[in-house]
């Protein structure tokens, strides 16, 4: 509270061209220890603005004109808000308060851990036991007599950005497990991200190892016979570097690098090229300017997106994700995967290897625990590459929003495969970068271990949840030929679009056309209510068993059976 | 029959197809007059393949074990390195961008067909076409021809303005302007004797008419072609008098000429042709939007279509093909200008004349679009068949010249231009971002694109009502619009989704919102069966619901 300087400024000017707006909206702006409020002077519709302060990504101050001073507020969603002050004072005031606002120093200062979380603690507990990794293990079947739970991690001694829980090999003894940490870049050590019911092979996950030009490890090696031993049905692995090939050799003159194949018999290497963080935050900065040009051309429009690089980055980590489903799914051979630390672009590549294997990960439960497992519980640098708090710029990079997009150009091929729609996407988005719950803060299982976040705040997972028939995609139907088995995407460079709804949403026609998701959503509320109504109408009509009978009659076991509670039964009765 | 001439080979034995979408099946491939027939009797489906040799764009032959005949081995290395008899491959490629190969067995019998391919695909004769031998059973010639009549549109109007317009049938046997029907709508206070004066002073008679009534404001669109003042800018009373009539004196009209004013003024010292001066024509507005068409169109599609087929997988040089093939800035300057036209329709409330120099080609795609864009009306089903009948196949655009090769072809340019498939594609792009306020179906669009090429009806035959009157196209063939509302395709070429609304449809036109028709232009590419699983399922529901909703 001591950092705001002015509560409440009348007679603002705020516009917002991003949604489409043409003329400012007059007034009043208010400061709260959590957000920037807005509200409109308009007597009739007063509407309200919220901005929270952890979603400001930049305040600059042009130079004001006869009319006030001016304010544009930059956010991590990418809307723009205008700002217009009629006094100076003002002006310069709230751009102070929200300069230290915006770049929170502790975690404490964070909105999910200013609300009181004792006011409801059932419901607290409740929504941090909706998403566990482990219960994901469980559903692949683990433990078996392949992979076995480990509990060298279990203090964080090993490795400190891992999870308690991890599933190695049967065949890596407690002494292979500690040799091959020691070998690998911050103790990542290969572990297992996902196994494969049918085929029995597995992706694994790791950082690099610490080779050099000629070093060696006795474990590390075993270690890798290990988890081409777990897959009783090949006599190889492969070991996907995601990497482009010359930083992988760079890497090696500090010392670390990537696993020779004379050394490690066994493995055959591939790299998929996916740049660095560094080289992606400056590539969304180039496609989001690309996405606010004004009156671009068609030319500055297409040769602004292919300078971008954007889509090909696109391109090549959905190409990752598409090698190493291919060789679990068709090969049967296991996977390996890793790139520098093991937290960024491993984190992608074996994420969309699973959502392409596995229908359960295109649910929206499935999603959320696909993130929770190989993002949060392995470590993936949310503080960091979200700038939850002031620190390094340089750390920051959209890795999470390419993963989201891979799904949403997915999406665009399989229309029916995915349950949710591209709004989840787009607020999942925003929930990574806001912080407005507890599951994304800090950087490791440690880290928010330490920090008592279960104890302090609410899961956001049960935050989207909650609003899950906001989210659902009226195409979805859990038995068509798409959700089931394995995706295979094209991956032809026209495939890939640019994803309007993140980098460009204002562009939308005039009158603002409902959209298809919006109207089959409505039409299958509509069939819903209907068919609860003829329901009711005929019980009441025969009182008595005979419609149930028919109604059994009609409807198939497994489509029972695959449809999930809020799905509602949609098989029509003739 | 003369077109047994060509056929020196009219049946081949075990030919080899592979096509996208199937594994490649072994059968017998068939030439007629019309059509290359291949039938699979193999497998248990029969698959027959049937393909209208009309749409054939380009056949590329590769003949192998040439070596041996041409004495470069000795015969004992050429067993060993190739046995078996030769054989051929054609790789045919169709004008709905269809690619296929055909492996033949036997070099002569491939150079055959690929020899009565080549020449009966390029007859050029009409009445030999194949719509005229094209009898479907559930049609009969008697049936009627053609959905729009000027006289229903002109009893629209007169219901709205009464005594503002007529009917004039100056042009009944096509000699005031070919390219035009018998029957146009005009000013009423203009007469049929003034109507031939404007019609000399007017490229190829075609004098300024009016295509469409807006009914919220009563105001109209025109179009003609350019007027011919020439180097020493002649002028014409007549002409004058009728654009006066137009905007009845008091208003203000807007020209939209779909050239640039550079253009135009070239046009008027080296062609005879020109514009409306300021001076001549006091009460109308002239804006000049230059718009591509003939080759420049025609090679942006061809260049189109080749990014598309690009194997490289590399993502920049996808972007920047697209980019050069400029067939997206052809999209968004048509959609653009559209736009321009409507808005000085409805937004502004004043009559529209658009002409370029012909009047047959950007003209018609403008008033074509703007008419969708703020008429509900052209929107549905009928409504936009009914539009393209009347802007389009009677308002005189050379479909025979334009159509005759598509992005595929080898041979040398004449006046080809994708005018049509650009409109297709516009309306395609309305459709995309208006997913409910269309009431025809993506499907719809295709189809269209395929007959405009090649089809069994007679609809898209000729370049003018008056050779289609000559050959008697009415009478000889069917009509493809009649056959497009039938029962049984209705469903496919309708759109589940569709809502009517009242409002203007204002498509945006940043190159954010401009996409590239996936579905014509890489409609044989891997990509679209899941979307079509999509489709289906939209369908289903919206029945689902409409079963559930009526009991």
């Amino acid at each position: 509270m001591e950092h705001i300087r002015t509560p409440k400024v009348e007679q603002v000017r705020l516009l917002q061209r991003r949604a489409g707006q043409r003329k400012p909206l007059l007034g009043t702006l208010y400061l709260s220890a959590t957000h920037t409020i807005f509200v409109e002077n308009h007597p009739e519709t007063r509407r309200e603005t919220w901005v929270l302060h952890s979603m400001v990504s930049g305040l600059e101050r042009p130079p004001g004109g006869p009319t006030g001073s001016q304010l544009v507020l930059r956010c991590k969603d990418f809307r723009v808000f205008h700002l217009l002050f009629p006094l100076e004072r003002d002006c310069v005031e709230v751009h102070a308060s929200l300069t230290r606002l915006s770049r929170p120093e502790s975690y404490s200062e964070l909105y999910c851990l200013s609300i009181n979380p004792n006011t409801n603690q059932e419901e607290r507990e409740k929504s941090w036991s909706l998403v566990l990794p482990s219960q994901d293990y469980q559903r692949m079947g683990l433990p078996n007599n392949l992979w076995v739970a480990t509990a060298a991690n279990s203090e964080y001694k090993m490795c400190d950005s891992y999870p308690a829980q991890l599933f190695v090999s049967r065949w890596a003894s407690p002494a292979v497990l500690m040799g091959s940490s020691r070998f690998r870049s911050r103790g990542r050590l290969p572990v297992l991200s996902y196994f494969h019911q049918d085929t029995l092979a597995a992706v694994c996950r790791c950082s690099q190892p610490l080779s050099g030009f000629s070093g060696r490890s006795e474990e590390d090696e075993q270690m890798v016979t290990a988890v081409m031993k777990a897959n009783p049905g090949s006599d190889f692995i492969y070991v996907v570097d995601t990497r482009p090939r010359l930083n992988a050799m760079a890497n090696r003159a500090a010392g670390k690098g990537y696993e020779s194949e004379d050394h490690y018999g066994n493995i055959k290497l591939h790299f998929s090229g996916i740049d660095n963080i560094h080289v992606m935050r400056s590539s969304q900065q180039r496609i989001l300017d690309v996405g606010e040009q004004r009156t671009p051309s068609m030319s500055d429009f297409l040769l602004g997106l292919e300078n971008s690089g954007w889509l090909k980055h696109i391109k090549a980590v959905l190409d990752a994700g598409v090698f190493i489903a291919k060789a679990i799914a068709d090969e049967g051979v296991s996977v390996l995967v890793h790139c520098s630390d093991g937290w960024d672009r491993t984190a992608q590549a074996c994420s969309v290897a699973s959502v392409l294997l596995e229908p359960y990960y295109r649910t929206m439960k499935g999603l959320m625990v696909l993130i929770e497992k190989d993002w949060v519980s392995f470590g993936h640098k949310f503080s960091h590459r979200y700038g939850h708090l002031d620190g390094d710029p340089r750390e920051v990079s959209p890795v999470l929003d390419q993963f989201l997009e891979v799904l949403w150009q997915l999406a665009q091929q399989f229309p029916c495969a995915f349950q949710f729609n591209e709004r989840f996407l787009l607020d999942l988005r925003t929930l990574a970068y806001s912080c407005q719950d507890g599951t994304f803060l800090g950087n490791s299982e440690k880290e928010r271990r330490s920090l008592r976040l279960q104890e302090r705040s609410f899961s956001v997972w049960s935050r989207l949840w909650r609003d899950r028939e906001k989210y659902w995609n009226p195409l979805y139907r859990a038995e068509q030929s798409q959700t089931q088995g394995v995706l295979r995407p094209n991956t032809t460079p026209y495939c890939f679009k640019m994803w309007k709804g993140l980098y460009s949403p204002a562009e939308t026609p005039a009158p603002p056309a409902q959209t298809p998701v919006d109207f089959l959503s409505s039409v299958r509320e509509g069939s819903q209510q209907l068919e609860q109504q003829l329901a009711n109408q005929q019980e009441v009509a025969a009182g008595g068993p005979a419609p149930l009978g028919s109604r059994q009659a009609t409807g198939s076991p497994d489509r029972g059976a695959n449809q999930l509670p809020e799905g509602g039964g949609t098989q029509e009765e003739d | 029959m003369e077109f047994s001439e060509h056929i020196r080979t009219a049946n081949v034995e075990n030919v080899v197809l592979r096509q996208p979408f199937h594994p490649s099946t072994k059968g017998t491939l068939c030439i007629t007059g019309h059509h290359l027939i291949f039938s699979d009797r193999e497998s248990q489906s029969c698959r027959q393949v049937l393909l209208l040799l009309r749409n054939i764009d380009a056949i590329e032959k590769s003949v192998e074990n040439l070596l041996g005949n041409s004495g470069l081995l000795s015969s004992a290395r050429w067993k060993e390195r190739a046995p078996g008899p030769s054989s051929g491959t054609l790789t045919i490629k169709c004008k709905d961008l269809c690619v296929f190969q055909l492996d033949i067995p036997g070099m002569e019998q491939c150079l055959n067909i690929a020899h009565s391919i080549e020449a009966l695909s390029s007859m050029n004769e009409v009445a030999d076409m194949y719509p005229f031998f094209h009898r479907p059973h559930d049609a009969s010639l008697q049936d009627q021809w053609g959905l729009s009549s000027p006289q229903h549109q002109y009893h629209q109007m007169e219901a709205l303005q009464r005594g503002r317009w007529r009917l004039s049938y100056v042009n009944g046997d096509h000699t005031v302007c070919p390219s035009y029907p018998p029957t146009v709508l005009v000013p009423k206070a203009v007469s049929d004797e003034v109507l031939l004066k404007v019609a000399r002073f007017r490229q190829a008679g075609r004098f300024p008419v009016v295509c469409y009534h807006h009914r919220k404001n009563g105001k109209v669109i025109m179009r003609s072609s350019q007027p011919l003042t020439g180097a020493n800018r002649k002028r014409c009373q007549e002409d004058e008098l009728l654009l006066q009539a137009v905007i009845d004196g008091s208003d203000k009209g807007y020209i939209i000429d779909t050239r640039s004013s550079q253009q135009a003024q070239q046009a008027r010292m080296t062609a005879g042709g020109g514009v409306e001066s300021k001076s001549s024509y006091p009460g109308w507005t002239r804006l000049h939007r230059q718009m591509e068409k003939g080759k420049s169109l025609q090679e942006s599609l061809i260049k189109v279509v080749e990014a598309c087929g690009d194997q490289t997988n590399n993502m920049d040089r996808w972007l920047s093909k697209l980019e050069n093939s400029k067939w997206l800035y052809h999209v968004q300057t048509a959609l653009s200008t559209a736009g321009l036209l409507a808005e000085c329709v409805e937004r502004d409330g004043h009559s529209v004349l658009v002409h370029g120099s012909e009047g047959t080609d950007c003209t018609l795609l403008i008033s074509t679009l703007a008419q969708l864009i703020m008429d509900p009306a052209c929107r549905t089903l009928e409504g936009f068949l009914t539009l393209l009948e009347r802007e389009w196949v009677q308002g005189g655009h050379p479909f025979q010249q334009r159509c005759a090769r598509s992005a595929h072809s080898h041979a040398r340019l004449q006046q080809e231009a994708p005018v049509f498939l650009l409109l297709l594609d516009c309306a395609w792009q309305l459709w995309y971002q208006f997913p409910l306020a269309l009431g025809f179906s993506e499907d719809l669009l295709l189809r269209l694109a395929t007959e405009a090429y090649a089809s069994d009806y007679g609809t898209f035959l000729c370049n003018s009502d008056r050779e289609r009157c000559a050959i008697g196209v009415k009478e000889k063939t069917h009509c493809l619009f009649q056959a497009l509302l039938k029962p049984e395709e209705r469903e496919l070429y309708s759109n589940p989704l569709y809502e009517s609304t009242e409002l203007a449809i204002w498509p945006s036109v940043h190159p954010q919102s401009l996409q590239l028709w996936r579905g014509f232009f890489l409609r044989w590419s891997q990509q679209g069966r899941h979307l079509e699983e999509a489709h289906d399922e939209m369908r289903n529901m919206i029945c689902q619901w409409g079963r559930l909703a009526v009991r």
